[in-house]
């Protein structure tokens, strides 16, 4: 696909950067110049300079063919404005990032008014993904798939757990749940395990299985379901503003810190239900005072990456049972996941992934049949939603009978058919219109689903 | 100080004394009671000469004005108004004494009620009807009556320091986009409800001499009555309408206007009418039962309870019983309510329930801070947020009003009358309530007290009126100075 990103911000570049790498023509529009030539250095896309809600530029970067603008400057009138324009120029979709609470209740008429195919507020995914997250604080990340009917969800094997020393083909004599882990992280190494693999202590495992199946999966195992109740925020942005309303409307109580009064008193204002601090959250005797030793989880969600990170060791060192921390800068996210900080958000790596999961949902629509992608274990492993094309080599033969042509280290993890989820053993089989989920390291490219059955003619 | 605004403001209003003193004249014209006719045409003629002087050297140049000019303005008019229009009582020879004029117009204009009289009825009908229309023009303010009518300066916002200075309430706002519109729209409603309470009472059969006066003390929550045993001398009927038209008058004016505007939502659930009606039904209960003994049936009890607090918490001052006779409980429940208050933005007195509610707030947030010294509170009315300021004033008010409640009793006390008529003539002169307990109860009067007691009463009654700040800036001497 032909598609204009404007602005090349941590979203933009990100975005930029993403869609690249799945093989689309892209066109990077930036007031920036410099900006713009050190993209030129490490992406293969064009840029352009100047103003990117000017009809001109617009113009120029090729609006009229373009099957997707995605806008995402720092403003959100211009973002909107560019929509607007680009529309005219004859762009075919178009999304817009619209981070101002204020135009939430208007999104409706503004992408009626405007025609913006999608509008993505990364505060507000990110607060959604926080909330997700706390919802089941036992999962350091959670995502579904399959039109949410199957989660994916990350945990880490705690020593002395149940799954401590299980060989795999054994779980189903302790739960009849069917559950299926599939993909394993152990001392960096990902493996897509076997029947015969044995977990160990801090093993981090994906599992799917659908909402239901999971609780019960976790009572089975006598694994921690720990439920949060009283929830500390550091650093009153609107993520937080998000987090809060969202956790307030399930009865969660919330303490905010943050160091600027101005936006103490407007939070108060906002967040009649919330406790608000003034003070500097990142000193000890400040979260100390205002009790974070017994608080159920510590949401670090500061401007700063430095402090979110101190914050949330801290809060790990007190044995907080849960921490989110909120980081900027991705480069390191290992590091810090070695470092004992399990939970990290990235406002521009979940707004990334929603317009490339959005970028894909197209895609699919126009003959290519990956439906959506999430990254799991620091992005090195990937799960793929796909629709299983009608007249493929490999329908109906029991994934027993498939086990030679499957693809070293794939697996597929669920399958949706009729309404109907199958979390798939040896016995069943794909059907033409199922929906799947395929796992696979990162290193294992597959952009379609003939990728993972790449044998030759039964 | 812009001393032409001063001068045309007051010319003004002193023009409008005297049109408004018309009906009284009238109706003593009518009585053939010359003495209070003469009373009326000279002070009418003093008010006309004066008024044209100052309309005439005021007319020209501009009458721009800020927050001083405002309060100055509303301050002097109250005090001139009250001693100009206590001129005809003293004319007349009917109250022989110019203090006990004074005190008498004060109250009336101010909407308390207290009363020098000890024999109602001997005022001829004349000076009765001015008398209690006073309080009908006192009620709703006579400066956003003249607002109302005299074409201000178009497009400015200068009026707006008029309509504060002279509205009761923490917090004062326009309710529709112009001045006029708006103080036309408060006296549309004011003049409306006073009409349907008239209407209502002549049909219970009341002359409707007896029911226009008791309609307008009802509308400025005022509280004059024109009979000696008061509203006593009426019919349950009345007595019900009564009831309820203060209980009305106690809303807050832009409810209505809200509910005629179509947005009856939003001006229901306004947080102070629920306080305050809240506040009218336990007091009842509570009463009610406290005082079970005291009437034959419990309807009775519930008829004259629920009088009684309409009439106190709207700063009324009518009674149908002596409740200085009440068990100890139920006085000091309606003491309490007169130190509280009507609603702001409405025509009756006290400290009004909103500023209670910020000041116990504000309290509860200083709690909580002392508690967790880093925790931000902000006080919220009506699910929004009140300025800090507004905050500061209503604490600052509520300093200025027992600051001001203590040194009128200190003077009061020269008279070295009981501690609680002491006490309560003062807080029924301040609240604009009118009757205390004790020597100033229901069926008591202020005519034992000294003159200089009678002048600081008088004050108070302003202080109270006014909200005390532009009383007090009369006596500030910089209000006074040139700009600069």
């Amino acid at each position: 696909m032909f598609i204009i990103v404007v602005g090349q911000g941590k979203v933009g570049t990100t975005l930029s950067s993403q869609l690249c790498a799945e093989g689309h023509d892209i066109v990077t529009i930036d007031s920036e110049p410099a900006v713009l030539k050190k993209l030129q250095e490490t992406l293969d896309v064009a840029t352009l300079c100047g103003n990117g809600a000017a009809a001109t530029v617009l113009d120029e970067a090729g609006a009229a063919k373009a099957d997707l603008l995605i806008a995402c400057t720092d403003s959100d009138e211009v973002n909107l404005l560019s929509c607007m324009v680009a529309r005219k120029l004859g762009t075919k979709n178009t999304i817009a990032r619209v981070r101002n609470p204020e135009y939430d209740s208007d999104l409706r008429l503004l992408k009626d008014e405007f025609h913006i195919s999608l509008s993505i507020n990364p505060e507000l995914t990110c607060a959604r993904e926080i909330f997700r997250i706390l919802r089941f604080p036992a999962f350091l990340k959670r995502e579904t798939f399959l039109r949410d009917r199957a989660e994916l969800v990350e945990l880490k094997i705690a020593p002395g757990s149940r799954l401590d020393g299980l060989k795999l083909m054994d779980l189903r004599r302790l739960t009849d749940v069917k559950a299926l882990i599939c993909a394993v992280e152990r001392q960096g190494q990902v493996t897509i395990p076997d029947g015969n693999f044995i977990l160990r202590a801090n093993d981090r495992i994906s599992l799917t299985a659908d909402a239901a199946g999971l609780i019960r999966f976790m009572n089975d195992l006598d694994l921690p379901t720990p439920s949060i109740r009283k929830v500390m925020i550091v650093g009153g942005s609107r993520i937080a503003i998000h987090v809060t309303r969202l956790l307030q409307r399930n009865k969660v109580r919330v303490t905010i810190i943050d160091n600027d009064e101005q936006k103490c008193r407007r939070l108060t204002e906002l967040l009649p239900e919330a406790t608000i601090i003034c003070g500097n959250g990142s000193l000890q005797e400040v979260l100390l005072s205002e009790g974070v030793q017994d608080t159920d989880a510590v949401l670090a969600l500061t401007g700063f990456d430095e402090e979110n990170l101190t914050i949330s060791m801290f809060a790990n060192y007190l044995k907080v049972p849960k921490t989110v921390t909120k980081v900027d800068r991705t480069e390191h996210l290992e590091v810090y996941t070695n470092a004992g900080i399990d939970t990290i958000v990235s406002p521009k790596l979940l707004t990334a992934n929603e317009i490339v999961r959005y970028v894909r949902a197209m895609g699919s629509r126009s003959g290519q049949s990956m439906v959506a992608l999430s990254r799991f274990m620091d992005g090195k492993v990937e799960a793929m939603e796909f629709v299983v094309p009608a007249g493929a080599n490999y329908c109906d033969i029991p994934f027993k009978a498939l086990q030679s042509r499957r693809r070293k280290n794939t697996l597929v993890a669920a399958i949706a058919r009729n309404r109907q989820l199958i979390i798939p053993s040896g016995n069943d089989c794909l059907l033409p219109d199922d929906r799947v989920v395929v796992v696979a390291p990162r290193d294992v490219t597959i952009s379609e689903l003939k990728d993972a059955f790449p044998g030759g003619n039964v | 100080m812009n001393g032409r605004a001063v001068r045309y403001f007051i010319g003004h209003i002193l023009r409008w004394e005297a049109i408004l003193m018309a009906p009284a004249l009238i109706i003593a014209m009518v009585d053939r009671s010359w003495g209070a006719v003469n009373g009326f045409l000279i002070t009418m003629l003093l008010l006309l000469v004066v008024s044209s002087l100052l309309l005439f050297i005021g007319q020209k140049g501009d009458h721009s004005m800020q927050a001083r000019e405002g309060f100055v303005i509303v301050g002097l008019s109250w005090v001139l108004l009250s001693l100009i229009g206590a001129l005809p009582f003293t004319l007349s020879g009917q109250i022989p004494r110019y203090v006990d004029a004074v005190f008498e117009t004060a109250s009336g204009f101010t909407t308390t009620g207290a009363s020098i009289l000890t024999n109602i009825e001997g005022l001829c009908r004349g000076l009765l009807f001015w008398r209690s229309f006073t309080h009908w023009i006192g009620g709703m303010g006579v400066l956003v009556f003249v607002m109302a009518i005299i074409p201000l300066s178009k497009g400015s916002g200068e009026s707006m320091h008029l309509l504060r200075a002279e509205s009761p309430g923490p917090d004062v706002g326009k309710v529709s986009p112009t001045m006029r519109k708006t103080t036309r729209a408060l006296y549309a409603i004011y003049i409306a409800l006073t009409l349907i309470t008239f209407l209502l009472l002549v049909l219970g059969g009341d002359p409707a001499f007896d029911s226009f006066c008791n309609a307008v003390g009802a509308a400025g929550t005022g509280g004059f009555s024109i009979k000696n045993a008061g509203i006593g001398a009426y019919s349950h009927y009345s007595q019900t309408v009564l009831s309820f038209a203060m209980m009305l008058f106690g809303v807050n004016f832009s409810v209505y206007y809200l509910i005629l505007t179509r947005q009856a939502r939003r001006g229901l659930m306004d947080e102070e009418l629920h306080w305050y009606l809240g506040i009218i039904l336990a007091t009842l209960v509570v009463l009610v039962i406290n005082t079970r003994s005291l009437f034959p049936s419990l309807g009775e009890g519930i008829h004259h309870v629920f009088f009684t607090i309409c009439s106190i918490i709207t700063t009324t001052g009518y009674s149908t019983v002596d409740f200085n006779l009440w068990p100890e409980l139920s006085k000091w429940i309606l003491v309490l309510l007169m130190f509280m208050g009507a609603s702001a933005g409405s025509t009756g007195g006290g400290m009004k329930v909103s500023r209670i509610l910020i000041l116990i707030k504000s309290l509860g947030n200083q709690i909580a801070t002392m508690l967790r010294p880093r925790s931000v509170h902000i006080v919220r009315l009506n699910k929004k947020m009140v300025e800090d300021s507004t905050v500061r004033s209503v604490h600052v008010f509520s300093l200025a009003y027992f600051f001001i409640l203590a040194i009128s009793a200190l003077i009061v006390s020269f008279d070295n009358f009981d501690g609680v008529t002491t006490l309560t003539s003062v807080i029924a002169c301040i609240s604009n309530i009118g009757p205390g307990l004790n020597m100033v109860g229901p069926m008591g009067n202020y005519a034992a007290f000294s003159d200089l007691s009678k002048i600081v009463l008088s004050l108070d009654m302003l202080f109270g009126r006014l909200e005390i700040f532009p009383m007090l800036l009369l006596f500030s001497p910089a209000a006074w100075r040139n700009n600069g």
